[in-house]
């Protein structure tokens, strides 16, 4: 027994050495996964560009970040959900009814400023957003449920609003138009600047206030959230507010991108945005992901469907590329998570 | 091993509860608990499952509130109205499994909620995880700040758990079965840092069912007893004996009716079973009118082996023989047909429906052999079912109320009489007494003993050390996946298990 003794200051050394490297290992996986999407999305625009030079051509790219504006928006709001192990899938519902009330309200006053409208629709999001989150908070039934019936209720309400009834662009006023589609600063789409900040802001919030870390301690472990005296019910509901104004400043930003609205608008939207979330590196069971990730995924997917087109390839393939693009991400996820949990593992063996 | 006086005579305790109270729906689980901590001390808190010590656990750690009864610290009285509270305290909660975020690194896992913050109320992530570090050294722990908490082992996770407890400088330091999972080098380490927060002034809450533990590390023991207050002692003044005395009540040995039974030939054999990551080399037989247990530590891969054997899961290698025959593996229907039975360790997720009435989920193994034409009579199925359940005393108004009505131990009553109705020649029972009251653990000792009588091979996983032995007639013991010791009965006790279980010695067979 003696003779087999470890000798205490060698151990220590040891030990000192390796977590740091497992650490450093940890951290260049996690910046792998945003680095993953970065690549397969320059890859992709580079091949197009290669078949066809217009398409990074300055009305094209302007197209692009447009269509790409409101996408990002709402996969910035749905990260914060997911990653409090929670799913919102009304905002398509959301966006639909806000463009919607977004156009009556400026047909009713054609002279109010553009940030009436978008505070407007953000407030009647964040009202619709913060239904979800008390219905989610006080139910104690999964979010993914509530939100299910949600989405029908908000696309029912909208539906009665409009009443067969579409609101025609050429009725719109000619400056939240002009809004919608011309170039900003540096010749970028207002829109893609508002998503810009909004991915900037929600980034610096989510990495460095203690309300935005406890988010991802109440995914990564529900119960040790409620343990450590984290407020969950609040940060939740808090969160699903957040979201609803996202969708609700989306609804507002479709409106002005497209002009021509009726019941059916953003029918389908929530499943795209998730699908963003998931190709960005969001873990659908929440704890990890980051939004700038997500706003990638954003990007990928509108860029695929810009490009696919130019490439000739079918518009029947689009949603399979899609999907393969999907379980290609997650079966990334995994084995970056096989990878990691392996070097920890390797390295508690050693301790004992 | 004992420290040396701090002298807390005419010293005020740091934390006093008295006449402590709480009730869940019928269950009295804590009725009139006093404790007095004392700063400097580490005292022990024993009892025997359901005792009451997790409620008494969860009431400090503010995660339950008192029905009646008073807490108070330094004097004052003391409210917790959430985890919150209890932290703001100075309390301080390290759980058996400790709660941490995976996620998330280990500086943030010790800091959510109170980082370091800058300017704007920004998270000073640089301060934090020096901080951190500096908690570290003072402890003597060589972990990495920056690494993910994924991974760590469980030792580590609660040098985490006391890190944290130290950055809010918390005065209580509770420790719920802190041990259970931890190598011999492991609790050593841990005693050494539980030593020094004690002399530096904190006092120490250490609940734990492991007796020498408690004589190691503590100054004085409170027993509890069906959630009420027995004694509280100075370690020094009793004996580990008295102490299991005062937990259980009564002498041990009436409390399992084991029956002497005529051993005859092996009926299970098992040859060098393994599965990748769970378990390997596990050989061993049961011969019927055998009680053979199968003890060691949470995490051992017991249960992973009966599992296997029963043919829930899959193992890679090795072969199980009922009667010479070899059984085809990952198949519990040929399990059943060779004479197998399990009854599982989690009675509500893999041993009952629990929405069905008493008689479906007790003619649920053998609804075949009842009905006739794959018709299932009324009649024929109320009969068997009041067959067994009279025969186990199972506690129900009716035979058709749902499952889920039951109390716990009439529940497992029920999951045996499910077995036991396919007539088994071997019956594997998986902790068969966890969570159930003291008089029906009796009954249940008593029927597995009876079963034995009749030739019945049983293998009993449990983890509960007096009833391995005083039940069994051989003792394997697992550690970390494999067959530490194979103990005959006359040889059996705490310690030759204890120390098979922890790894410490390889026992020859």
């Amino acid at each position: 027994m003696s003779a087999t003794r470890v000798d205490p200051p060698r151990e220590t050394a040891r030990e000192q050495s390796a977590p740091s490297s497992t650490a450093r290992a940890a951290r260049y996986l996690m910046v792998v996964r945003e680095l993953g999407v970065l690549a397969v999305l320059l890859l992709l625009i580079l091949i197009t560009y290669a078949t066809n030079s217009r398409f990074l051509s300055e009305q094209s790219v302007r197209d692009l970040l447009l269509g790409a504006a409101i996408l990002v928006i709402l996969a910035v709001g749905q990260t914060l959900v997911i990653v409090t192990r929670n799913v919102d899938l009304s905002v398509g519902s959301l966006v639909g009814l806000i463009a919607f009330g977004t156009g009556k309200l400026l047909l009713e006053y054609p002279g109010a400023p553009i940030i009436v409208a978008i505070l407007a629709g953000m407030l009647a999001g964040a009202f619709f957003g913060a239904l979800n989150g008390a219905l989610v908070a006080l139910a104690k039934v999964p979010a993914l449920v509530i939100t299910l019936g949600t989405l029908y209720i908000y696309r029912s309400i909208d539906h009665l609003w409009a009443s067969g009834q579409q609101i025609n662009a050429a009725d719109m006023p000619a400056g939240f138009l002009d809004f919608g589609r011309s170039a900003g600063i540096l010749g970028i789409p207002w829109l893609a600047w508002i998503a810009l900040i909004v991915v900037a802001v929600a980034t610096f919030y989510m990495r460095s206030y203690r309300s935005g870390r406890e988010l991802y301690a109440i995914g990564s472990d529900p119960d040790a959230a409620r343990l450590s005296g984290i407020p969950s019910g609040r940060r939740v509901f808090g969160v699903f507010a957040i979201n609803g104004a996202l969708a609700g400043l989306a609804g507002v930003l479709y409106a002005a991108r497209y002009g021509t609205l009726d019941a059916t608008v953003g029918t389908g939207l929530e499943l795209e945005v998730v699908a963003a979330a998931v190709i960005g590196g969001v873990a659908i069971f929440g704890g990890s992901g980051t939004v700038y990730g997500a706003a990638l995924g954003a990007l990928l997917l509108t860029t695929i469907d810009s490009a696919l087109p130019v490439l000739r390839v079918d518009a029947f393939w689009q949603q399979a590329f899609v999907g393969a693009l999907i379980l290609a991400a997650i079966g990334f996820d995994r084995l970056l998570s096989v990878r990691l949990a392996r070097r920890m593992k390797s390295r508690r063996t050693h301790v004992v | 091993m004992t420290s040396d006086s701090p002298g807390e005579s005419g010293t005020a305790p740091l934390l006093t509860l008295t006449e402590v109270h709480k009730t869940f729906g019928a269950v009295r689980a804590l009725r009139g608990v006093d404790l007095a901590l004392y700063s400097g001390e580490a005292h022990a808190l024993v009892g025997e499952n359901g005792a009451g010590k997790s409620t008494l656990v969860k009431i400090l750690a503010g995660a339950h509130r008192p029905d009646d009864g008073d807490m108070s610290l330094d004097g004052k009285p003391l409210a917790l109205s959430g985890p919150a509270d209890a932290r703001d305290a100075g309390i301080a909660v390290i759980y058996q499994e400790p709660t941490l975020f995976p996620d998330l690194s280990v500086a943030e896992n010790i800091f959510m909620g109170r980082q370091p913050q800058r300017r704007l109320r920004r998270i000073d992530g640089q301060a934090m995880h020096r901080q951190c570090a500096d908690l570290f050294d003072r402890l003597g722990v060589s972990l990495d700040p920056h690494r993910p908490a994924r991974g760590l082992s469980i030792a580590d996770q609660q040098l985490v758990e006391i890190a944290k407890a130290l950055s809010f400088d918390a005065r209580i330091l509770i420790m719920d079965e802190p041990t259970a999972a931890l190598s011999g080098v492991e609790v050593e380490r841990l005693f050494a840092v539980v030593r020094s927060l004690c002399d530096a002034g904190s006092a120490v809450l250490f609940v734990s069912h492991r007796l020498d533990e408690v004589f190691e590390l503590c100054k004085r023991v409170t027993v509890l007893r069906d959630g009420a207050w027995v004694s509280t002692d100075p370690t020094a003044d009793l004996t580990p004996d008295q102490v299991i005395r005062r937990m259980v009540g009564r002498e041990v040995s009436a409390m399992y009716p084991k029956q002497d039974a005529t051993i005859g030939d092996p009926v299970l054999e098992v040859r060098d079973l393994a599965r990748l990551g769970a378990f390997e080399d596990i050989s061993f037989s049961v011969r019927s009118g055998e009680i053979v247990a199968l003890a060691g530590l949470v995490g051992a891969g017991r249960s992973e082996v009966a599992r296997a054997i029963f043919g829930v899961d899959r193992y890679d290698r090795g072969s199980v023989l009922v009667n010479g025959k070899r059984l085809s593996a990952g198949r519990p229907a040929a399990a059943m047909k060779a004479g197998l039975a399990l009854v599982p360790e989690d009675r509500r997720q893999q041993g009952l429906v629990m929405e069905l009435s008493v008689e479906r989920n007790a003619n649920l193994t053998h609804r075949w052999a009842l009905s006739r034409f794959g018709w299932l009579s009324r009649r024929t199925e109320r009969a068997s079912a009041r067959q067994w359940t009279d025969l186990l005393r199972v506690k129900t108004s009716t035979v058709t109320a749902p499952v889920s009505t039951l109390s716990g131990g009439n529940q497992q009553k029920t999951v045996l009489a499910k077995w036991l109705a396919t007539e088994p020649q071997v019956l594997i029972v998986d902790e068969p007494t966890r969570g159930i009251d003291v008089g029906t653990k009796a009954e249940v000792h008593r029927l597995l003993s009876e079963l034995a009588g009749r030739g019945v091979a049983v293998l009993m996983v449990s983890s509960e050390l007096p009833e391995v032995l005083g039940m069994a007639d051989r003792v394997l013991v697992m550690h970390e996946g494999r067959l530490t010791g194979e103990i005959d009965r006359s040889e059996a006790d705490e310690e030759s298990v204890m120390f098979a279980a922890t790894g410490r010695q390889e026992a020859a067979s």
